[in-house]
This record gives structure tokens, sequence and C-alpha cells, in this order.
């Protein structure tokens, strides 16, 4: 039975992160999932971008591209389309993800590629000094709206569900135990999954936002979780009925769990058939129409 | 079987990428390579390959690298826009040493500018467009047959530098019909990545062979392995040290000039009794053009049969066949270099002559071929006097 250390490089301890931050949790529960499943090393594989998060793949034993700001899912896509067999999981923070990379976070989604997407949401850019991000709450303090932010946030679920990704689940990184039950089945997804992760940056966006200590961030995690679905205090979600957070102050609710799961056939599955016909069809043979 | 085609250059080029063995393509349609993309969508999944259409140029050439690190021969075709959106990422194949191929098939600019005429303007993007230290490596095919040889040249140099290689055809090259030699693909030299041996817990994924080039694994294979587009040490792990830095740096852009005889040579053509002892009347001018205005120049010494001109054509732009030319200067009264840009290549070209000899410069950048009449007018005003 393997555990989570067997995916951890423990020669890169001590973890980079600040005291507080909520990354080291969200890395153990994504290498206790690898270990839950028992993935070999050699077959999975870790895409980062650039950010906190980004730096996640320092950690890790299995295959990895550090890569560029934004591009983790691009570059995941080219492994898994062209290696569908491998688990390839790409690390984000909402910079990345939300942000920067935000056209490739779509059309991953809706190419339903099966890569899974591990996104730590801590509403701004922790790496570059908490700057606002495409999660920023309205109103809030950055380092850069230092007079309170005036742009609308993404709901990264609600665009995964309606860009057509077959899995979507939000947690927190306080919420281990479920985190790591969602991880493990966004891991088994053939197509496109993301869980999103709410983890609290104390450096900055608390500190901006007067949130209070990092173990104060962390109680309100706990507080403002509303579990939907099974086991859940809310209503089991159904595809498109995701309830938006009803605002996005610090006191704002974060519905929790597997909002979404649906079966669409994922980008490997539909492009092994394009292979089978072509093939049947014979090299240098062209399609009845162009 | 070898076999003469009538191909258009970017038919060629698809031709030669599968010969080569290139299974993955990612890439956004632009005029004027898009049918290199129709024809990769049509060809590779026959052969079990994949293509994939990206969201945009950025996202093509991170789905080159992310492929390559799984055991693929990769590429893409594009033009300027897109060439300019997928220079961040190509510096990250650069920086994590993934060998993939770029063609570019270049049109007239800066940004939308004459979006189906041709150009040869991208050429100091392909050298210098993304940021940092770093080598690059480019092919200038000059005929449709061309398209198909430098193709399987560039996959063959990606593979066994591990670095990006670029072909930069242009929109005559890509467009124009004409017989095309293509050779057996049995008969082809074809050059895989170099392969890591022994222990996968010994494997260092950036620990160089003896040529400078580090073997590669592949995802899913028995060498588990980590790349990183920070600067990192042997095994792939972020180090900041100035020391490491330097090295790492040297060793990147020393990996090609090292090895520089694996890369295409020059065509050297002399006409009209050219060069040293020329016979023909006038002094000999050295002509230095690469792609389709090489065609002009070849065109420019047929019309004047009886000056002594010789034809210096690079098939490898970047790095440049510096030695090459730096031997035909002395030889020759004066150099002219005739290039579609309003004179990139030139700057290069008179750091070599270092002064020895007069350089001038044909240059045309209106969308349209240059002619070989104007590269007879720049021969003629670079000599000077009466243009003998």
């Amino acid at each position: 039975m393997s555990t989570y250390l067997d995916y951890l490089d423990e020669n890169a301890l001590p973890l980079m992160w600040c005291p507080g931050c909520g990354d080291g949790t969200i890395l153990k529960a994504l290498l206790g999932a690898f270990a839950t499943l028992g993935l070999k090393r050699e077959n999975t594989v870790v895409v980062t971008g650039i950010g906190c998060w980004g730096k996640a793949d320092d950690y890790i034993r299995t295959n990895a591209i550090h890569g560029t700001h934004g591009r983790a899912l691009a570059v995941a896509t080219g492994v898994k389309a062209f290696r569908p067999g491998l688990t390839v999981v790409a690390l984000m923070g909402d910079g990345d993800c939300a942000t920067i990379g935000g056209n490739h976070f779509i059309h991953a989604a809706r190419r339903n590629i099966g890569v899974t997407a591990i996104v730590a949401n801590n509403l701004n850019y922790g790496m570059t000094g908490g700057q606002f991000s495409g999660t920023t709450p309205v109103g809030s303090r950055t380092s850069t709206s230092p007079f309170g932010h005036t742009e609308n946030p993404f709901d990264l679920c609600r665009l995964a569900e309606a860009a057509g990704a077959n899995f979507v689940a939000r947690t927190t990184a306080y919420h281990f135990k479920q985190m790591g039950q969602l991880m493990v089945e966004a891991l088994q997804e053939p197509g496109f999954s993301l869980v999103e992760v709410v983890s609290p940056c104390p450096t900055y966006f608390g500190r901006f936002n007067k949130q209070g200590s990092a173990s104060e961030m962390w109680r309100s995690l706990k507080e403002r979780a509303r579990a939907v679905g099974p086991g859940g205090t809310e209503a089991p979600a159904e595809a498109g009925s995701l309830e938006a957070p009803p605002d996005d102050g610090p006191d704002a609710p974060i519905l929790t769990g597997r909002l979404v799961s649906r079966h669409k056939p994922s980008f490997a599955e539909r492009y092994a058939a394009v292979q089978a016909t072509a093939a049947r069809a014979g090299e240098g043979a062209e399609p009845d129409a162009r | 079987m070898a076999r003469t085609a009538f191909l258009q250059g970017n038919e060629a080029v698809l031709e030669g990428a599968l010969a080569a063995g290139a299974r993955f393509y990612a890439g956004y349609p632009i005029t004027p390579s898009s049918e290199i993309a129709e024809l990769a969508s049509w060809r590779l999944p026959g052969l079990g390959g994949v293509f994939i259409q990206m969201e945009d140029e950025i996202a093509s050439m991170a789905a080159l690298v992310g492929a390559a690190m799984a055991g693929a021969k990769a590429f893409t075709a594009t033009s300027g826009p897109g060439f300019s959106l997928m220079q961040e990422n190509i510096g990250l194949a650069v920086m994590v040493e993934a060998p993939c191929v770029v063609i570019n098939v270049m049109r007239s600019g800066p940004s939308t500018g004459l979006a189906t005429k041709p150009a040869q303007a991208d050429i100091m993007q392909a050298r210098w467009g993304t940021h940092g230290d770093h080598p690059a490596v480019a092919l200038v095919p000059s005929s449709v047959s061309e398209c198909f040889s430098l193709t399987v040249a560039a996959f063959n140099l990606a593979e066994r530098l591990r670095t990006p290689v670029f072909v930069l055809s242009d929109e005559i090259l890509g467009h124009m019909r004409e017989r095309a030699d293509i050779p057996d693909t049995e008969a082809l030299e074809i050059w895989d990545r170099p392969r890591p041996a022994g222990d996968p817990a010994d494997y260092r994924p950036y620990r160089p062979g003896p040529d400078g080039v580090p073997p590669l694994g592949t995802f899913g294979g028995p060498y588990v392995f980590h790349v990183t587009s920070s600067m990192h040490d042997e095994r792939g792990v972020s180090a900041n040290d100035a020391k490491t830095a330097a090295a790492s740096v040297a060793r990147l852009v020393g990996k090609v000039s090292r090895n520089a005889q694996w890369l295409p040579r020059p065509e050297v053509v002399r006409s009209g009794g050219g060069g040293e002892g020329g016979t023909g009347a006038g002094r000999p001018v050295l002509i230095v053009a690469f792609g389709s205005s090489a065609r002009a120049a070849r065109q420019t010494m047929l019309d004047h049969p009886d000056h002594p001109l010789t034809l210096f054509r690079p098939r490898t732009l970047w790095p440049f066949p510096e030695a090459e030319l730096s031997a035909l200067v002395d030889g020759h009264a004066a150099v002219v270099v005739a290039e579609m840009n309003t004179g990139q290549l030139v700057g290069e070209i008179e750091r070599i002559t270092a002064g020895r000899r007069a350089v001038g410069l044909a240059w045309r950048s209106d969308g349209e071929i240059i002619t070989p009449e104007e590269i007879w007018a720049a021969v003629r005003r670079t000599l000077g006097g009466d243009g003998r």
C-alpha cells in the first residue's frame, strides 16, 4: 500500500510556501490521491505553470514539466493527446488558470481532454506580491487595487461547466478529506476534470483585506463551506444548476463538493475513432468530403 | 520509391515531415500556411499520429513541447502573426530542450500586413524572437524539392540537437507548384533523439552526452524525469546560482555551434567565369540570397552571362555559414545582398565582410517578389563607376 510519501521528493523539503498557505495541504491531498489510486510514477505527468502553486512540481517524484505562465493546460494537452494512457495533471493557481491561461482553460474543458486541473484559488497573485487576478472579489484590496477591486471575478466551476468539462468540483484547503476524495474521482475521469481548491493567502490577500491571522482565514473556510451533493447540507447540484456565490465578500458561502459529473466522450475516445477510420481508409486516402 | 511529383511547397513540407517520422501536429490556421495543417489532419491519424487544432499559436507551441516529451516528433506551421505568438514557448522548448519543428511560411507584415503576399522579414525574429540568450537553427528552402529535403533535415537537427528548429519558407514557395524530387523514404537518413541507457535511478535529463546534447527519456517509459523552464541543474531541478546559469546557457548555445557540421551547407553557383580568375567582362560580384530571392538571383545570372557573378545561397540561415561566406569575399570586387525586407540579413553580411569589400543591398518590402532586374541594378550600383 503506497502513501503520499512515495510521490514526495523529501530532498526538496522544506516547502517554499509561506506559513499559513494552503498549498502544502493541497500537495499532500494530491499525492495521497495518487497513492489511493496506486498511480505509477512513470505513467504520471504533472504539468505546472508559474505561480506559488506552480512550484509544486519541485516536490513531486513523477514525470513533470514546469512550463510557462498560463500554459500548463496547453502543454498537458500535448502530452495527453499523444499518449492518452498517461495520467496527466495540471497544477495552476487562479492567476495561471483563470487569468493569463483563461483561453486554454475553456478550450481544454470544451475539448474534454483527459487532463485533471487542480486549481489552488487564493484570490490573488501570491508569487508576485499580491496583485489582483481573475478570481479576485469586487472591492478587495490588492497590490494593484489599493482603492478596492472594480472588476467581477470568474466562478471557475461555472466556467468549466459551461465550457463542457465532464467533472467539476470545488473544495477548500481546510476540507482535507473531501479534497482527497474529489481528487481521486477527478483523476479517474476520462474527460476533462477540475478540482478548484479555495485556499488562504495570509501573506497578501488576507493581510491586505484585514482577514485576520492565518488560523482565522482557515476557520473562515471551514465556516463558509456549504457541501452540495451526497452527504452535503445543500441539495445535489445538477448540471446547469450551479448557484453562483451570492456575493463576493469575505463572508460569502463557498459551495463545495462534486458539482458536475457527466459522461460525454473524451477527446481521446473520439480521436481513437478517427484514427481507426483513417487507418481503414489507408494511408494517402482522402476523406469522403473535404 | 523515389518519385517526381508536381507539388506546392506546403505539400512538400508535409511530405517531408511524414517521411522524417513526424506523428504530432498542433497548430492554428493561418494564411499562407494552412494547407500544411489541412494535410496533417488528413494524413496523421491514419498513421497512428495526432493532429490537434489548438485555440491559438501560444497553445500550439506549448502542445508541441508536451508531445515531444511524450516521445513525439512534433511540428507546427504558421506565418508571421502566429510566429510572434509562439515566441514565448519557443523559449520553453529551447530551455527544456524539446525537439520540435516550426514551419514559418513567411508573409508580408508588420502585423496583419499583406496576409496573402510573400516576405522574408521574419528572419531576425527567428534568430532573436524569444527572449534571453539562446541558440537558433533556421533552414531556408529555395525550391519545392528543398521544402521536402530541408523539412527532413529540420526534424533530424531538432532530434539530434534537442532544440526547436525553424523552416523559413515564404508565400511564393508555399503556394508555387513545380517539379519536386521526392526521394525514397527508405533511402533517407533519419535521426532520432539520443535516448538514455542504464539504470533509470541514475538518469539525469540534463547531463550532456559527448556532443553536448543530453539523452531524452519518454513520459510513460522507464525513465521518470522532470523538466523546467527555470534555470536548472542536471537533474532538471531549479537552480539559481550563477555558476549553473552560466554553464547552462553556454551549453545551450554551444551544442549548436559545436555540431555545425550537421547543418545543411550553402550552395555556391558561379557564372560568367565568376569568382577568382573570372574570365568574363567586369569585376566579379558575390550575391548573397536565400529562399525565393535566390531564385531571382539565379535569373540575374542567366540574364547577364558575361558578367562574373557568384551566388552564395545559404540553406542554413541560422547559424549563418560565416566561414564559407568569408572565404569567398576576397575573390570578389563587391558583395550584394538580395532580400525581401528592408535589410535584415545585410547587417550580418557586413559584419562578416568586415569592411573588406563594399556591401550593397537589393531589397523589396511591398509584398511583391524581388526581381532579377532589381538585383542587377544593385550589382551595378555597388560596383560604382561604370558598373562593370
